[in-house]
Formats: structure tokens, C-alpha cells, sequence
């Protein structure tokens, strides 16, 4: 394993993370609508059709249930498959599979079987792709005990927590955030990892910012720019909805007394809300009632650039959040 | 058989079809067994038996070999016993015990049995069908020989996952058999209220599947039909759809009185009871004589009777043995 980090988009780890489990174990194979030789809607599996073969790497015709189960005949007969759906908003077309087929089958069959199969849901809003394209979804199915649900908010977790999803011996959906695809940042090729943990990606003693996916990006600008407010926050990418890393989170807001979450979502079903659930149930002593920045719960994502723009939570806007929790004046 | 022989009519021998004769009576008294054991409590929720319909399990199969895969559905006592699986297990499973072929989590819905290529057992129409895809595929690419053989009924033809199912198999040549057990009725529903086609085989047609209709009451003609679809997939010249013209003898489910069949219907399709039909056959042929039909009759009720006490005298599973199966993975154990 490669152990220098190289500068690398969200995009191209994506395409790495399965390109190396695919050079690693020749039973991984990638299938999904237009990703073999359109290499993805997004770009996401550029090359490896050419590099794999279509034994490997194949189109599927555009039935989302059937060919996530196709891909759980193919991960209880041998085969280690990577699914893509498209946009996150197509999953409930696969909604059977996802629900009653994936995280089920092991336990109803009494434990005969592994089913290790990644599917790969491209979300998120910013894209001013209209209400039916920009979901991100990585609570919809966070409930479901057999799943592991997962997300990235940066290139390296891009690469490493796909790489970790695809190394399981049991279902995970794995949420790409679709704004986030032209982000660069410093990659290491790490070997799979364990499952359900956070990362800290800027320590700090004033504040816990936990966040997913594209929020993950716009988290960290906030803390940029409260650190000119003087306020030190500390910013954690959430990665596994499923199983959740409370270890890390409440580890920090132990640390930092004060609690915000920010994600792409509405507020009621969201994970934020379990995490603070989570704080308020083990008694951790807060210094302000918590917060958690999510989309609107009256509204869609609309179309237009300037009211998407509107309802997606701003840098600005969670800087504004977090200085009205620990109580100082917000800049600008 | 070798794998390529392609169209082969390989002519069963005598011992085989006893052998027919002493699975499809145990597939009989199994359903019938598990009627009583509702009564005495043993068995709880719902069943859906197969009294009618036993002929396409045993004839399809006889048509495999022991790695061939098969998915199957709710109502899947009978193909899970003409596979292989041992009563006991069976009954334990409906039962709730440890003792069960998936350690009594299933039920009856889910009598799955890796060890003779079962690979699934699903309560949601349809769902199988895509998987014996999947497992037909993984076949096609390690290059085994192996086929799939997925089992639906005729309501299954109308939901979304079995036009998927039947696309990406002809589109993909995928060595897989379906078959469509048209046994008349969905649930309550009579198959014309819910379908503008009476041949379902014409399903298969639309979507580019070499499609057959089978007389399902006759376990030599399902063997017949099974068989050459097996060999076809094997010989890598794809997939078939296989309409089973069936009927089944009780209701849906354990709570139907089975109130809207039409008057004399269940009368003209007991005639053809297919237990009857091979038994007849059999005697007919000289393959069977009444002495070995009567010990056989015995044998078997008490095979079935023996393996009902097994499996009630199983402990149930323990939670924490259940919390196991969730995940494969040791850390969320
Ligand atoms: C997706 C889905 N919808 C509805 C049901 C409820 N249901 C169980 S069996 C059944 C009838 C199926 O009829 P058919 O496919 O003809 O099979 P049969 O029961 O006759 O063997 C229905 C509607 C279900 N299990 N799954
Ligand atoms: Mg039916």
C-alpha cells in the first residue's frame, strides 16, 4: 500500500477507491447505468472498463430493483459488486432491495451467507439540478439494522471510507455528494479501515461542527472564518451514519460544551437529531442548548439558483449558527 | 449430462421415478402435517401451503444438479423438500427452532439452504427473481456450468422486479430458468381480474425468453420441460420461462377458506391431483406395485410424523445467537 498522499479530486478518489478494490480482488466488480463506456454520469468510473473488462465492469439496463438484486445474487454466489445509482433520488426505484432484500438476507437465512455489496448513491443539492435530482438521502435508509450507511465530505474519506464500504462482508450504502466532485485535497491510499468511524478534521476547543458530505466543506469555511470571531471549532466529518462514531462526536462535545450539526436534510429524521438525542441521553453537560442546521422543513429544493441557494446552509450562515450558541457576535 | 449437449430428453429410469413418488407424497404429507400442527400450536403466523402443486417441485428438481442454484419463494415447502432438505429441518423452521435450516429466524416464508444451492427464499413478490440472476451470472462468469432456476407465481408477473428480472437475463444470456407457477389465483384475486394475458408464457416472449407452457400436474412433463431449459442455459443458449399450469388445493394462506373459487372448480382440478396422476402412471407402467405403493404410503408418513417430533423437541434460537446474523462483520457483533 501506497502511504504518500497525493493531491487528488473527490472525483478521482471515488474512481481510485474502485479501481484498487477492483486490482485487489478479482471477484469486485462495478455495475450500474452508463458506467462502463460513458465511465459514469459523473465521471466517476473513467477507465476502468478499459483496464477491468466488461466481465467486470458492466452497463445495466435502468431497473434499480432488479439490479440490486442482481447484485445480491451476484455477492452471495462469490462476487464482491459496487452498485451505482445514479442520483440518490432514484434509491426508492431500488427501494425493495434496499429494505428488504440487502440487510435482511443474512439474518433471515440464519447467517448462511455474506452479502457484500456497496451501493454508491450520488446526492446533494448546489448542482441546480431540480427537486427530483438533489437529494442526498443518507438518513432515508439509517434505519435499517443489516445496513451500514456511509458518506464522504473529502477526498481522502472519499477514498478510504469507499474503500473501507467495499472491503465489508455486508451491505452499505455509500452517499457521494455530486458538489463536491471537483474538491482537491491530499489523498493517502489507506488499506480499508474500520467501519463506523468519524474524523476530526480541524480540532478545537470551542464548539463540536459535525457534518456531512458537502456541509462537511462548507463546515469547515465556517470555522475559518469564526476563527476571526475567535472562536476555535472543531470540525468532524460524520462518515458512518451506520454505525455512528458517538465515541468521537460526544468525545468532543464533551470537550467543547456546545453542539451543532449541519447536513443537507430536514430536520425531523435527520442524524443530527440523533446525535443530539444521543448527548442529551448520557447527560452531557452543555453550556447552550444545542443546534442543528438543516434544510427548511416547508420547502423542496426548488430549481431556481437563487432559491436553492437559499435553503442550502451557507459557510456564512453556519458560521452565524455556531456564534449564536456560544454566544458571541457574529462578523460581517 | 455434459454441459453442452444442449437439447437432451434424457429418459428417467424406474428407480428414479419411485423415487419421485416417495418425494412428492412427502411434500404432501408435510403440508398436511403442518395443517395439524397449527392446530396443536407448534406452528404460528401464516403458511402457504402447496397441495396441488407438488408435481413442479419435484419434476424441476429432478432436472438439476446438486450445484445449480434456486430461488424460491413463500410458497416453498415443496421445493425445498424435493431439493434435498430434510424435514426436520423444514419443520423446524416453521416451528421457530435451532434445529431449522435457518435456525428458526425465517419461518416458513424463508426456507433457505445454502448447502443445496438455495440460495434465497423470499416473502416479497418478485424479489428472487432478479437474484437468480445475479447467481446465473456469477455462474456465466466463473464459466461452472451451473444454471438458476427461479421460482414465481402468476401474480409476480405483473409487478415491476419480474419484467427487470426477465429483460436483464435475455439481454445478459444469463443461464437461468424461470418458472411461473400460474396456479389461477393471487392471494383472493382470479388471475383475469388482475391480467390482460391468460398465457404467461407470453411474458417471456416480450421480453426475448425462449417461453413454454407445462402442464404442472404432471411430473414427468415438468421434468421433461425443466430439463431441456437446463440444458439450454447450460449450453449457453440463455434463458427460458417456464408457465407451470397449476392449481393449488387450499387457500392462500393459513386463514383462507378459500371462498371464491368458482363452483366445481377445485372438483375438476382434484381429478388431476398430481400425486394421483404419477401414482397412476406408475402403476400403470409396472413401475409400482400396489405393495410398494402402500409400504411406500407408510414409510413416508412416518418419515414425516418422526421428523415433526425431531423439530419439536429442538430449543428455539437465542437472541444472542439472532444478533449474529445481522452482520458478518465481528465488530458490530
Ligand atoms: C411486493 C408484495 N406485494 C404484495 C404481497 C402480498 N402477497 C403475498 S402472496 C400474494 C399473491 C401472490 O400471488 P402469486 O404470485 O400468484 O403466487 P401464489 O401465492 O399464488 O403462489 C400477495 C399479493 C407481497 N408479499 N409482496
Ligand atoms: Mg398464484
Amino acid at each position: 500500500m501506497n502511504s504518500a498522499s497525493s493531491e487528488m479530486s473527490y472525483r478521482d478518489a471515488i474512481r481510485e477507491a474502485m479501481a484498487d478494490s477492483l486490482e485487489d480482488d478479482a471477484t469486485t466488480v462495478l455495475l450500474g447505468e452508463d458506467v462502463a463506456d460513458a465511465g459514469g454520469v459523473f465521471k466517476t468510473s473513467v477507465g476502468l472498463v478499459e483496464r477491468f473488462g466488461r466481465d467486470r465492469v458492466f452497463d445495466t439496463p435502468i431497473c434499480e430493483n432488479g439490479f440490486v438484486g442482481v447484485a445480491l445474487g451476484l455477492a452471495v454466489t462469490g462476487y464482491r459488486p459496487i452498485v451505482e445509482i445514479m442520483f440518490s433520488d432514484f434509491l426508492p426505484s431500488a427501494g425493495d432491495a434496499i429494505v428488504n432484500e440487502l440487510p435482511k438476507f443474512r439474518f433471515m437465512s440464519g447467517g448462511q451467507c455474506n452479502v457484500p455489496v456497496t451501493v454508491r448513491a450520488i446526492g446533494g443539492a448546489t448542482g441546480r439540478f431540480g427537486t427530483q435530482h438533489s437529494a442526498t438521502g443518507e438518513t432515508w435508509y439509517s434505519g435499517l439494522p443489516g445496513l451500514k450507511v456511509a458518506t464522504a465530505g473529502t477526498p481522502q474519506a472519499a477514498y478510504s471510507v469507499l474503500r473501507t464500504a467495499i472491503a465489508q462482508p455486508d451491505p452499505v450504502l455509500f452517499f457521494e455528494h455530486k458538489g463536491l466532485y471537483g474538491v482537491k485535497g491530499p489523498v493517502v491510499r489507506s488499506a480499508p479501515m474500520d467501519v463506523g468511524t468519524a474524523e476530526v478534521l480541524r480540532p478545537g476547543n470551542d464548539v463540536t461542527i459535525v457534518a456531512s458530505l458537502l456541509m462537511v466543506q462548507r463546515a469547515l469555511r465556517a470555522a475559518a472564518e469564526l476563527e476571526l470571531a475567535g472562536v476555535d471549532a472543531e470540525v468532524i466529518d460524520l462518515q458512518w451514519v451506520r454505525p455512528m462514531d458517538m465515541t468521537t462526536i460526544l468525545d468532543s462535545v464533551r470537550k467543547t460544551r456546545h453542539l451543532i450539526t449541519v447536513e443537507e436534510q430536514v430536520q425531523l429524521g435527520s442524524w443530527g437529531s440523533s446525535v443530539i438525542a444521543q448527548a442529551a441521553m448520557e447527560g452531557i453537560a452543555l453550556d447552550a442548548p444545542p443546534d442543528a442546521v438543516t434544510l427548511p422543513d416547508d420547502l423542496l429544493i426548488p430549481y431556481s439558483p437563487t432559491l436553492e441557494d437559499a435553503i442550502i446552509p451557507s459557510a456564512t450562515q453556519i458560521a452565524e449558527r455556531v456564534c449564536a450558541i456560544v454566544g458571541v457576535a457574529a462578523r460581517g | 449430462m455434459s454441459v453442452k449437449e444442449g437439447r437432451v430428453h434424457v429418459t428417467p429410469s424406474a428407480v428414479d421415478r419411485r423415487g419421485w413418488f416417495e418425494r412428492i407424497l412427502a411434500i404432501r404429507f408435510f403440508e398436511e402435517k403442518v395443517q395439524e400442527l397449527f392446530m396443536d400450536g407448534l406452528v404460528e403466523g401464516t403458511t402457504h401451503l402447496c397441495q396441488g402443486q407438488e408435481a413442479i417441485s419435484v419434476g424441476s428438481t429432478a432436472a438439476l444438479s446438486d450445484d445449480d442454484y434456486m430461488t424460491i419463494t413463500y410458497r416453498g415447502h415443496g421445493h425445498a423438500l424435493a431439493r434435498g432438505m430434510p424435514p426436520e429441518a423444514a419443520f423446524g423452521e416453521l416451528m421457530g427452532r435451532t434445529i431449522g435450516c435457518c435456525h428458526g429466524v425465517g419461518g416458513s416464508m424463508h426456507l433457505t439452504d445454502f448447502s443445496r444451492g438455495l440460495i434465497g427464499s423470499f416473502a416479497i413478490i418478485g424479489a428472487g427473481l432478479s437474484v437468480a440472476v445475479g447467481a446465473a451470472l456469477s455462474a456465466q462468469r466463473r464459466g461452472d456450468g451451473r444454471v438458476a432456476l427461479a421460482y414465481c407465481g402468476d401474480g409476480a408477473t405483473n409487478i415491476g422486479t419480474f419484467h427487470e428480472a426477465l429483460n436483464m437475463a435475455a439481454v445478459w444470456h444469463a443461464p437461468v430458468v424461470f418458472i411461473v407457477e400460474n396456479n389461477l389465483y393471487a392471494e383472493y384475486t382470479p388471475l383475469q381480474v388482475t391480467t390482460a394475458v391468460t398465457d404467461l408464457a407470453q411474458r417471456g416472449v416480450a421480453n426475448g425468453i425462449r417461453s413454454r407452457i407445462v402442464d404442472g400436474q404432471d411430473v414427468d412433463a415438468v421434468y421433461e420441460a425443466v430439463l431441456e431449459a437446463v440444458a439450454h442455459a447450460r449450453g449457453d443458449e440463455g434463458p427460458s420461462l417456464l408457465e407451470m399450469k397449476t392449481y393449488r388445493f387450499r387457500g392462500h394462506s393459513r386463514t383462507d377458506p378459500a371462498k371464491y373459487r368458482s363452483a366445481g372448480e377445485l372438483e375438476k382440478w382434484l381429478e388431476r391431483d398430481p400425486v394421483t396422476l404419477l401414482e397412476r402412471r406408475l402403476r400403470d407402467e409396472g413401475v409400482l406395485s400396489d405393495d410398494e405403493a402402500h409400504e411406500i404410503r407408510v414409510r413416508v408418513q412416518k418419515e414425516i410424523d418422526d421428523a415433526a417430533a425431531t423439530a419439536a423437541a429442538s430449543p428455539p434460537p437465542t437472541l444472542d445467537a439472532a444478533r449474529a446474523f445481522v452482520y458478518a462483520s465481528r465488530e458490530l457483533r
